[in-house]
């Protein structure tokens, strides 16, 4: 499945101006690849307990602290317009690998590469704020996709108009119906035309027309060049969207390969037990 | 790095915080000048019909050249060390510079030190006080500050996340700072060996060099003009490089 790959190390950054300019002056950008190297990532467990006492204790006593292991030495790699699927139970460790692709946590071990911009779309509401209006989150929220002015005011009409909440764009952002504000994250992650698009799950909140309308823009980025990974329960849409899928189970990778033949085993798999 | 959609970026971030502090009140930006004026109106009530202060003149103006930099230290410190644990929600959707976080958050605070700036420069033109040749040092003066206060929250805003009692620690701070900078004192009733103590607060030295221009009409003295360009300037390396330690892990945190 590897055809051509990159040496350069380039981690996620933050896009620059000429970045910005090559992807929308070339029209077929060069293969950009995700890859994870033996990734594992765990989390403190009792997350809460950044307290001071608390550390004092396992720092006097020695006692290691207690980890929650999300990902345990997963290794993949997605090529440029290659569109993976995630699939798993719930806590098998879908978000942390999104968040990791995103660059949002760092790894215990392994190394994360990632080649291009990435707008990704995880939580409902990540990267609004309920009180500003429509408008002023779109503009704050393309300002953090890396948009510049120039080509926000530009995008500004094409983002409202595909989100379909023309009326209520004045409105403070705490009015919205889940629907809506995944409406406007979606408008906008589309519109600032990544190279990776992650999506976590939420365009199930969408309703058919609307989740009609999004794979069909996915569908357009994907033919212009970008890269995808989803993390869903709809196997129907992943099987749409992704040519490739990964099944995580525990944290570990327990089948990886063709959509159709992973989706085929992990939907049985979930019937039998 | 500081391309232009960083700025795009920063821009957007300073103008939301303002946005967000005044959105639902009813008088918005006037709590900004309203404050300051409370405060100079009670302290010049207590310092002058209390506790009487013959050596200082103008009592009001004396308290308010002080009060600007006061209040801007007590704003943008608490605003700037819960800026990342406020912003979480932008913080767990994109991979960006978090630092623009919190230096956001004071550039958006400084917006009401420039309000009450010019509060300040109005009282001192309706009671008569001459624009000088000096007054170019003002903005000069103010940016110290600014870069002073990016520095301190660029370290307390990462320690915020890790403990959250980081905060009740800058808003003692904010108090402490209240009484050892010399608000409603002159410089002259500090015995003279603390005095150089004191005034490495830049917050101190600011209120100072204030005095100096605004109400004596002298130059600012070299002194503390030099403790001005040094002192903030360390605070932003070394918050620089506390926040650069901290970044990694900050996302599990939150």
């Amino acid at each position: 499945m590897v055809t051509q790959r990159s040496n350069s190390e380039a981690t996620v950054r933050w896009p620059t101006d000429a970045d910005r300019q090559e992807q929308l002056d070339t029209l077929k950008p060069a293969p950009k690849v995700i890859s994870f190297e033996g990734i594992s990532k765990s989390y403190l467990r009792n997350a809460g307990r950044t307290l001071v006492r608390h550390r004092l204790k396992s720092w006097l006593t020695g006692a290691p602290a207690e980890t929650f292991c999300a990902l345990k030495d997963v290794t993949f790699e997605v090529l440029s317009g290659v569109s993976l699927a995630v699939v798993g139970a719930n806590g098998a460790g879908k978000s942390t690998l999104l968040r990791l692709a995103a660059g949002l946590a760092a790894p215990d071990s392994g190394r994360v590469r990632v080649q291009g911009t990435i707008a990704a779309l995880m939580e409902l509401g990540a990267g609004f704020h309920p009180d500003l209006t429509g408008t002023e989150n779109v503009l704050l929220n393309a300002a953090l996709l890396g948009l510049t002015r120039k080509q926000t005011y530009e995008q500004f009409d094409s983002i409202v108009e595909f989100s379909g909440i023309k009326d209520f764009i004045d409105e403070p952002l705490r009015t919205y119906s889940s629907g809506m504000m995944l409406r406007l994250a979606f408008s906008v992650a589309v519109r600032a035309n990544p190279d990776i698009l992650l999506i976590d799950e939420i365009l199930s909140v969408g309703d058919q027309q609307f989740q009609r309308k999004c794979i069909d823009e996915i569908k357009r980025l994907k033919s212009a060049g970008s890269t995808l990974v989803c993390a869903s329960h709809a196997t129907a849409m992943l099987r749409e969207l992704c040519q490739q899928a990964l099944w995580l189970e525990h944290g570990e990778v327990r089948m990886s390969g063709s959509t159709a033949t992973v989706l085929d085993c992990y939907e049985s798999d979930g019937r039998v037990l | 790095m500081l391309n232009s959609n960083l700025i795009f970026l920063l821009q957007n971030l300073v103008l939301k915080d303002f946005r967000i502090r005044y959105r639902n009140m009813s008088l918005g930006v006037a709590w900004s000048v309203a404050n300051p004026l409370l405060m100079m109106g009670i302290l010049t009530f207590v310092f002058t019909r209390i506790l009487p202060n013959p050596s200082i003149h103008h009592f009001a103006l004396f308290v308010l050249c002080a009060l600007v930099p006061f209040n801007f230290y007590s704003l943008a410190s608490s605003a700037g060390t819960v800026s990342l644990l406020e912003n979480q929600s932008l913080i767990k959707r994109v991979k960006c510079p978090r630092a623009i976080f919190p230096i956001a958050s004071v550039l958006s605070t400084s917006l009401h030190l420039l309000i009450q700036f010019a509060l300040l420069i109005g009282l001192l033109l309706i009671f008569g006080h001459q624009v000088n040749r000096y007054w170019f040092w003002l903005p000069v003066i103010l940016g110290t500050e600014v870069v002073f206060m990016c520095g301190v929250c660029l370290m307390t805003a990462p320690l915020d996340i890790y403990y959250r009692d980081v905060r009740y620690l800058v808003e003692a701070s904010a108090l402490i700072m209240f009484w050892l900078v010399p608000i409603f004192y002159s410089l002259k009733m500090i015995p003279s060996r603390y005095q150089l103590l004191y005034t490495l607060n830049p917050i101190a030295a600011v209120a100072l060099t204030f005095r100096q221009i605004l109400l004596d009409a002298k130059a600012p003295s070299a002194g503390l003009l030099f403790q001005l360009s040094v002192v903030p300037l360390v605070f932003l390396a070394i918050g620089l490089a506390v926040f650069r330690s901290l970044e990694r892990e900050l996302a599990d945190y939150l």
